[in-house]
C-alpha cells in the first residue's frame, strides 16, 4: 500500500536523497522501523511527527551519526554509506540543530570557519581578510544584523542560529537539514528564518525542515512526510492538505497500552500556582492541583513545562508569582525547602539529576530525607537499609539487594528508585517529569500503577509528559503549555489528542 | 510468583576486603619504619615515637577538613596563609595587651573568618573555581600578615604556652591527644552523620545532590569554616612550639596537607575516600621526613619527596584504583552552566 | 549594533590604558623620580621578564589551566645555567640560553603530559612540580649561591647588554611578544588554543587535537620560564635556591589584570601587554612613593580577586540582558 503512495508522489530521477527500508534499533527501543524518506532536488520538505516518532533518529542516520541496521541510502541515485559525520559532510550534507554548540568566546568568523581556515601555503598564516569577507558575504546573504567580528556569546539564540546556517553554507552543502530551527525563536525572528530558508532553496539547496509549527510548514514546504511511532506514515503535497488531516496522521493510533487509571475521589486544592513568571522562560502560569488528582502538563519541547516545575520545586527561582500549599502561601528557596514542605520532584534527566549512579540503592533513596534517619546527629544506616528494602519491595524494584549500585538498574527500575526517594518522606504533592521516558512497556505499566496508588492515598500529582496516550490515559485534567504560557486547560474525559496538539502547536489555528 | 525480596546483606569477599588503598598504606608505613630503623640505631625507642609526631602533627589538623574539601571535589590552597595570619594576629594582639587566653581564642576566630570568607566567595560566585578563590585569598591573607608584622618576629609568650606544643599529659603529648580527639570528631562527622553523607553526595554528583535537597551552599560554607578553624588550631600549636611567629610561617603547608590527603587515597575527582587513608598518610609522610632527616637530608630536599608523593599518588589513583569511567577532568562549560541556575 | 559591540570589547583595554596614564601621572606627582630615563629603563627591564612569563601563562590560562610551577622552573633553569657558566666560563651566552630553555621544556613537557594524558588536575600537577623543581634547585646548588664574580661577563651581558641603546632583555621580550601575537592570532594552532578553552567538548567533536594542544601550552610555558630563568640570574647576577619564589603569583596577576579569563577561551594580547605594564608599574612605583613592600603581596591578591570578580559580574549582566531579549 505504501509503495503506491511513493510512486505517486515523485519521479525517481528528481530525487537527490532517498532512504529505503531503514531500520534502526537500540537496546529495548526501536527508533526506526522500515522507514522511507525521499527528497527532491530544490524542494523544501517538511518532516513532522510527535516527540519520539523517529525524526531525530532519521536525521542522525542521514548525517552519519548513526549507521542503520538495515536499509539503503541513495545520494543522487547512487548508494552510499556514511561511517561518520565527516563522511556526510563531505557528501554535501549539513545539519542545523536546535541547540547550537559553538565557541562562545570566539568571533562569528571563527565559529564559521574553525577547522578549515584558509591559510597561506608557505607561512601558514590565516588569511583573516579572506575569511572575514566570506563570512560577511554569507551573513549578508542571510540578512544578518551583525557583523563577522561579533563575539558569538553576545548573540541571541536566533542570531547564533544564523551563524550555524552560515557554517552549513560555508561547506557548500547541497542538502541542508534544519531540525526545529524555530523552536527557540520569537515570531518575528521566525519570519527572518523563513526568508533565509527560501533564499537558500532559490540558490539550489534542497532542504529538510523539521518543525512542529504548522505555519512553518505551510509557508515553506511543498511536501510533507509524517512519521509516527518509528514508522513511516506517508508523504503528501502540502497544497490542499488540511491541518486536521496532518494532525490525525501524526497521532492516530490504536491505544494498545493498558492504563490502569482508577477513578479516585478528588479532594480539596492542595497546590495553587498563581501568575508564576520567569523572564525568558515562562509567563503568567496559573493552575491548581487537588488531592487525589493527576494533572498532566503537556506541550512541545521548549514550551516551558520543566521550567515551571523546577521553579515550583525550587531548583530555579521565579521572578514573580505565588505558590500556596494546602492553602498557605510558601516561599521556596531551594529543593531542601520544598521537600520539607512536602513537594517532591522526579527530574527529567534521571541519570544526571535524579540519581547518584555510583551509589548503592539505599544511599540514593535516603538522600532527600537524611534528617529523618538521624538521631542526635548519628546516621542510622541499618534503618536506612530497612526502609529502602521496604520501599523497593513495595514498588517491586527488580534488584537483588539494597547494596546494588543504582547505575546497574534498568531505566524503569531507576525511576522506581527515584519514586522511592520521594516516598521515604511525607509528601503532599509529587511532580513527575517524563516518568516513563526511556522505560520499557512492562515498567511503564508498573509506574502507572504506582501513580494510581499515590493518587488514591491523597497525593496531588503533576505529570509532565509528551506522550499523548499517557496524558489521556492517566490524568484527570490536562494543562497544555505553548511558548512559555498556558495555552489550554482540558478535561481528560472529553479531550482528544487532536485538541491537545492543536493547543500545543503554534499557528495551528487554535487560541 | 517472582521472588521480589531485596536482600539486606552485602556480598563480601576476602579479595574485596584486602584490595583497598588503606592496606597499601599500612604496608608502606611498616616499610618506612623498617627503613628508618636501619638508618638509625636509636629509632626503635619509645621516646622516638612519643616525640616525633609532634614535629609534623601541627599541620595534621588541617588534613582532617581538607579531606572533606577534596571529597567535595574542591581544593584549598590558602590554608598556609590562614595559619600565618591567625598566628600573627594572635601574637600581635597579645603583645598589645590582650590576655593570652583571649588571644588564643582570637587565633581560632581569625582562622574561622578566613575560612568563612573563602566559603562566601565560593557560594556567592559559583562561576569561580575553588582554585582561583583560594589562590587569591592565599595571597591576600599572607599579605595581610606581612602588613601587620612586616619582617619581624613576634613572641614573648607566657611560659605556660609552650607546654601546649611541647608538654604531655600522662606521658602522651598534648598535641597527640588534641589531634586524636579532632580525628575522631572529623571521622564521625564524615562517616556517621548526614552532614558527611551529603559531602560525599556533592562530590559524586553535584546536580543530583541539589535536586535531592542537599543544601550545597551551606555545606561548602561549613566545610570552609572548619578548614579555617583547623588552620587556627595549627597556628596555636605551631606558635607554641616555635616560641614566636613571623609572617612567613607555614609556608608550603598547603602542599604537605594536600599531599597527605591525596596519598590517603582521596581522589581529586571527589566523592571517594575515607578518613583512615589520610590519617595513615600523615604518619607515613611524617615518619618519612623524620627518617630522611636522620641521614641529614635538608628540609629543602624534602620538597622533592613530598612533591613526588603527591604526583605519584594522583597518578596511581587515576590510572589504577579508580573506576575507568570516573576519570577526573576539569569542569566543562556544560557543568558550569548548571551552577548558574541558582543565581 | 556593530559599533556598540566593538566598543564594549575594547572597553577593558581602553580602561587599562586610561588607568595606566592616570597612575603614571599620580606617581610622578608624588615622586618626581618616577618618569626619569633611568627609572623607566629599570621599569622596562623588570617588566620584560614579567612579560616573557605572562605570554606563557596567557596560553595556559586560555586552555582553562593554571601553572604554579613557573617560579621554580625559572629558578632551576637559572641555577643550572649559572653553575654551568661558573664551571665553563667560556661557554657562549646563547648556549646558556638554550640550556635554560631545554630545562624549561623538560619540566613543561612532564607537567603537560600529566595534565593532558593522565587527567591530573593542573593545580595538583603544578603544585607538586613547583616543589619538586624547587627541591632539585636546592640539591643542584648544594645550598650555595652563585654570585656575580662567578659569572662570565658574556653571561651577564645577556641582561645588561644593549643593542642600539635598548637593553637586550627588553628586545628579547618584545620579540617574544611579536611572535606570540602572530602565533595566537594568525595561525590555526593558536586559534585552536582558544577553542579548547572556550568549549572543550565542541573542540573534541570538531576534531581539534585537544590533548596535544594542552601539552603544547605547558611546554611553551616551560620553555619561556627556562628562558626567563637564565635572563633573571644574568640580570640580578646571582642565582639562589629561592630565586623567584612566589613569582608565579605576579605573573597570574598580570595576565588576569590584562583581561585573560581564568576559565579559558578569552584574552587579548593587547590586554596582556597593558596588564603586564600596569603590574610592572605598580611593582616599580609603589616603593618610590614609600608604600612599604609588605603591602605589595596583599595588593596583588586584591588585584587578582577584583579582576576575576569583575569578569563574573559582567558575564552575569550579559546573560540577564540576553534573557530579557527572549521576550516570552
Amino acid at each position: 500500500m505504501r509503495e503506491d503512495l511513493l510512486k505517486e508522489s515523485t519521479d525517481v530521477a528528481d530525487r537527490i536523497l532517498e532512504l529505503n527500508h531503514i531500520t534502526k534499533t537500540f537496546p529495548g527501543v526501536t527508533a526506526l522501523d522500515d522507514v522511507h524518506f525521499d527528497l527532491i532536488q530544490g524542494e523544501i520538505h517538511a518532516l513532522i511527527g510527535e516527540n519520539g516518532a523517529g525524526k531525530s533518529t532519521l536525521i542522525k542516520v542521514i548525517t552519519g551519526v548513526y549507521e542503520p541496521d538495515s536499509g539503503q541510502i541513495l545520494l543522487e541515485g547512487k548508494p552510499v554509506r556514511f561511517h561518520g559525520p565527516a563522511d556526510s559532510q563531505r557528501a554535501g550534507i549539513a545539519a542545523i540543530y536546535q541547540h547550537v554548540t559553538c565557541y562562545p568566546d570566539l568571533s562569528v568568523t571563527e565559529n564559521i570557519f574553525i577547522g578549515h581556515e584558509k591559510v597561506h601555503p608557505l607561512t601558514r598564516k590565516i588569511d583573516w581578510r579572506d575569511l572575514r569577507q566570506r563570512a560577511a558575504e554569507l551573513l549578508e546573504r542571510l540578512d544578518a544584523d551583525f557583523g563577522p567580528r561579533t563575539i558569538m556569546g553576545n548573540l541571541s539564540v536566533a542570531q547564533q542560529q544564523i551563524v550555524e546556517i552560515a557554517k552549513a553554507l560555508s561547506t557548500n552543502a547541497r542538502i541542508i537539514i534544519m531540525d526545529e530551527p524555530t523552536a527557540p525563536l520569537t515570531n518575528r525572528e521566525s519570519e527572518d528564518l523563513y526568508r533565509i530558508t527560501e533564499s537558500l532553496r532559490d540558490k539550489g539547496a534542497s532542504i529538510i525542515f523539521i518543525s512542529h509549527r504548522m505555519e512553518d510548514m505551510y509557508r515553506l514546504a511543498t511536501r510533507v512526510t509524517v512519521y509516527r511511532d518509528a514508522r513511516y506514515v506517508g508523504t503528501w503535497p502540502l497544497a490542499g492538505k488540511k491541518r486536521e488531516e496532518l494532525i490525525m496522521a501524526m497521532v492516530g493510533r490504536e491505544i494498545t497500552q493498558f492504563f490502569p487509571k482508577r477513578s479516585v475521589t478528588i479532594g480539596e486544592e492542595i497546590l495553587s500556582v498563581r501568575n508564576l513568571s520567569r523572564t525568558g522562560y515562562f509567563k503568567d502560569v496559573s493552575f491548581s492541583v487537588h488531592k487525589g488528582e493527576i494533572l498532566a502538563i503537556t506541550g512541545l519541547i521548549g514550551a516551558g513545562r520543566t521550567e515551571v516545575c523546577e521553579a515550583i520545586y525550587g531548583v530555579t527561582h521565579p521572578d514573580s508569582g505565588e505558590i500556596a500549599l494546602d492553602g498557605k502561601p510558601i516561599q521556596v528557596t531551594g529543593p531542601a525547602d520544598s521537600i520539607r514542605h512536602g513537594i517532591g520532584y522526579l527530574p527529567e534527566d534521571r541519570l544526571r539529576q535524579g540519581l547518584v549512579l555510583q551509589w548503592e540503592l539505599f544511599r540514593n533513596v535516603t538522600l532527600p530525607t537524611l534528617g529523618s534517619f538521624t538521631t542526635a546527629g548519628w546516621l542510622n544506616t541499618l534503618r536506612e537499609q530497612a526502609v529502602t528494602k521496604e520501599l523497593t519491595e513495595k514498588l517491586e524494584v527488580r534488584a537483588s539487594s539494597v547494596f546494588d549500585l543504582a547505575g546497574t538498574l534498568s531505566g524503569g527500575n531507576q525511576q522506581k528508585i527515584i519514586v522511592a526517594k520521594l516516598l521515604a518522606g511525607t509528601m503532599k504533592v509529587i511532580i513527575l517529569d517524563e516518568p516513563t521516558k526511556g522505560v520499557d512497556v512492562g515498567a511503564k505499566t508498573a509506574i502507572f500503577r504506582i501513580m494510581n496508588d499515590l493518587a488514591a492515598q491523597g497525593y496531588g500529582i503533576i505529570m509532565v509528559s509528551s506522550e499523548m496516550p499517557e496524558v489521556l490515559g492517566m490524568s484527570d485534567r490536562i494543562l497544555v503549555m505553548k511558548e512559555g504560557k498556558v495555552a489550554a486547560f482540558l478535561d481528560t474525559h472529553t479531550a482528544t489528542q487532536e485538541q491537545i496538539l492543536s493547543a500545543a502547536v503554534p499557528g495551528s489555528g487554535a487560541a | 510468583m517472582i521472588d521480589r525480596t531485596i536482600r539486606l546483606d552485602r556480598s563480601w569477599s576476602w579479595r574485596s576486603f584486602f584490595f583497598q588503598w588503606e592496606w597499601l598504606l599500612v604496608l608502606i608505613f611498616i616499610a618506612i619504619n623498617i627503613l628508618n630503623s636501619f638508618l638509625s640505631p636509636y629509632y626503635l625507642d619509645v621516646d622516638t615515637f612519643v616525640s616525633m609526631p609532634m614535629t609534623f602533627l601541627d599541620k595534621a589538623f588541617i588534613v582532617l577538613p581538607m579531606t572533606m574539601v577534596i571529597i567535595l571535589g574542591n581544593i584549598d590552597i590558602s590554608v598556609g596563609s590562614t595559619v600565618a595570619l591567625s598566628a600573627v594576629v594572635m601574637a600581635v594582639s597579645f603583645n598589645a595587651g590582650l590576655p593570652m587566653p583571649l588571644a588564643l581564642v582570637l587565633c581560632l576566630v581569625v582562622g574561622s573568618v578566613c575560612g568563612l570568607i573563602n566559603g562566601l566567595l565560593m557560594t556567592r560566585f559559583r562561576e569561580l573555581s575553588s582554585v582561583i578563590v583560594t589562590l587569591s585569598t592565599m595571597i591576600i591573607y599572607r599579605g595581610i600578615a606581612y602588613i601587620i608584622l612586616e619582617n619581624q618576629a613576634s613572641g614573648k609568650f607566657p611560659t605556660w604556652y609552650s607546654t601546649l606544643g611541647w608538654g604531655s599529659v600522662g606521658g602522651i603529648p598534648i598535641m597527640v591527644i588534641a589531634f586524636a580527639v579532632c580525628a575522631v570528631v572529623f571521622g564521625l562527622l564524615l562517616h556517621r552523620t548526614s552532614f558527611g553523607r551529603r559531602i560525599y553526595a556533592m562530590g559524586s554528583n553535584l546536580t543530583a545532590s541539589r535536586y535531592s535537597g542537599v543544601k550545597t551552599g551551606s555545606i561548602i560554607i561549613i566545610v570552609s569554616v572548619l578548614t579555617g578553624l583547623m588552620a587556627g588550631v595549627t597556628a596555636l600549636f605551631l606558635s607554641s612550639r616555635m616560641g614566636s611567629t613571623r609572617p612567613n610561617v607555614a609556608q608550603g603547608y598547603e602542599l604537605d596537607v594536600i599531599a597527605m590527603v591525596v596519598l590517603g587515597g582521596v581522589s581529586t575527582a571527589g566523592g571517594k575516600g575515607r578518613i583512615g587513608g589520610p590519617l595513615l598518610a600523615i604518619f607515613i609522610i611524617g615518619f618519612l621526613n623524620y627518617g630522611l632527616g636522620l641521614v641529614n637530608i635538608q628540609a629543602q630536599d624534602l620538597l622533592i619527596v613530598v612533591g613526588l608523593l603527591l604526583i605519584v599518588s594522583v597518578l596511581v589513583l587515576n590510572v589504577g584504583f579508580l573506576d575507568r569511567k570516573k576519570r577526573p577532568v576539569s569542569p566543562t562549560r556544560g557543568e558550569k552552566e548548571i551552577q548558574e541556575e541558582d543565581l | 549594533m556593530k559599533r556598540a559591540a566593538t566598543f564594549s570589547e575594547n572597553f577593558r583595554e581602553l580602561g587599562l590604558l586610561v588607568f595606566i596614564v592616570i597612575l603614571c601621572a599620580a606617581f610622578q606627582i608624588r615622586n618626581h623620580n618616577f618618569l626619569t630615563l633611568s627609572n623607566i629603563r629599570d621599569l622596562l627591564a623588570d617588566t620584560a621578564i614579567l612579560g616573557i612569563l605572562s605570554v606563557g601563562m596567557m596560553m595556559v590560562l586560555l586552555t582553562a589551566g593554571i601553572d604554579l610551577s613557573i617560579g621554580a622552573t625559572l629558578a632551576l633553569a637559572g641555577m643550572v645555567s649559572a653553575l654551568t657558566v661558573f664551571a665553563i666560563p667560556t661557554i657562549s651566552p646563547a648556549l646558556s640560553l638554550l640550556e635554560g630553555i631545554a630545562i624549561g621544556v623538560a619540566a613543561g613537557a612532564l607537567i603537560g603530559l600529566l595534565i593532558s594524558r593522565f587527567n591530573v588536575l593542573p593545580i595538583i600537577a603544578t603544585l607538586g612540580f613547583m616543589n619538586i623543581l624547587r627541591g632539585i634547585t636546592y640539591v643542584v646548588s648544594g645550598g650555595a649561591w652563585v654570585s656575580s664574580y662567578q659569572m662570565s661577563d658574556g653571561f651577564k651581558s645577556l641582561a645588561s647588554g644593549t643593542v642600539l641603546g635598548v637593553r637586550g632583555l627588553v628586545l628579547i621580550a618584545v620579540v617574544i611578544f611579536v611572535i606570540f601575537a602572530y602565533f595566537i592570532n594568525h595561525t590555526r594552532t593558536g586559534r585552536q588554543i582558544y577553542a579548547v578553552g572556550s568549549n572543550a567538548a565542541a573542540a573534541d567533536i570538531s576534531g581539534i587535537p585537544r590533548r596535544r594542544i594542552i601539552l603544547l601550552v605547558y611546554v611553551i610555558m616551560g620553555a619561556l620560564a627556562g628562558l626567563a630563568g637564565v635572563l633573571w640570574v644574568a640580570k640580578f647576577a646571582s642565582a639562589q635556591g629561592d630565586t623567584a619564589t612566589g613569582y608565579e603569583l605576579s605573573v597570574i596577576a598580570a595576565t588576569v589584570l590584562g583581561g585573560v579569563s581564568i576559565s579559558g577561551g578569552s584574552g587579548k594580547v593587547s590586554g596582556l601587554i597593558l596588564g603586564t605594564i600596569l603590574l610592572g608599574i605598580l611593582n616599580n612605583a609603589l616603593p618610590l612613593i614609600n608604600v612599604s613592600p609588605f603591602w605589595q603581596q596583599a595588593i596583588q591578591g586584591v588585584v587578582i580577586l577584583a579582576a576575576v570578580l569583575t569578569n563574573v559580574i559582567v558575564k552575569r549582566n550579559n546573560q540577564r540582558i540576553a534573557l530579557r531579549r527572549r521576550a516570552i
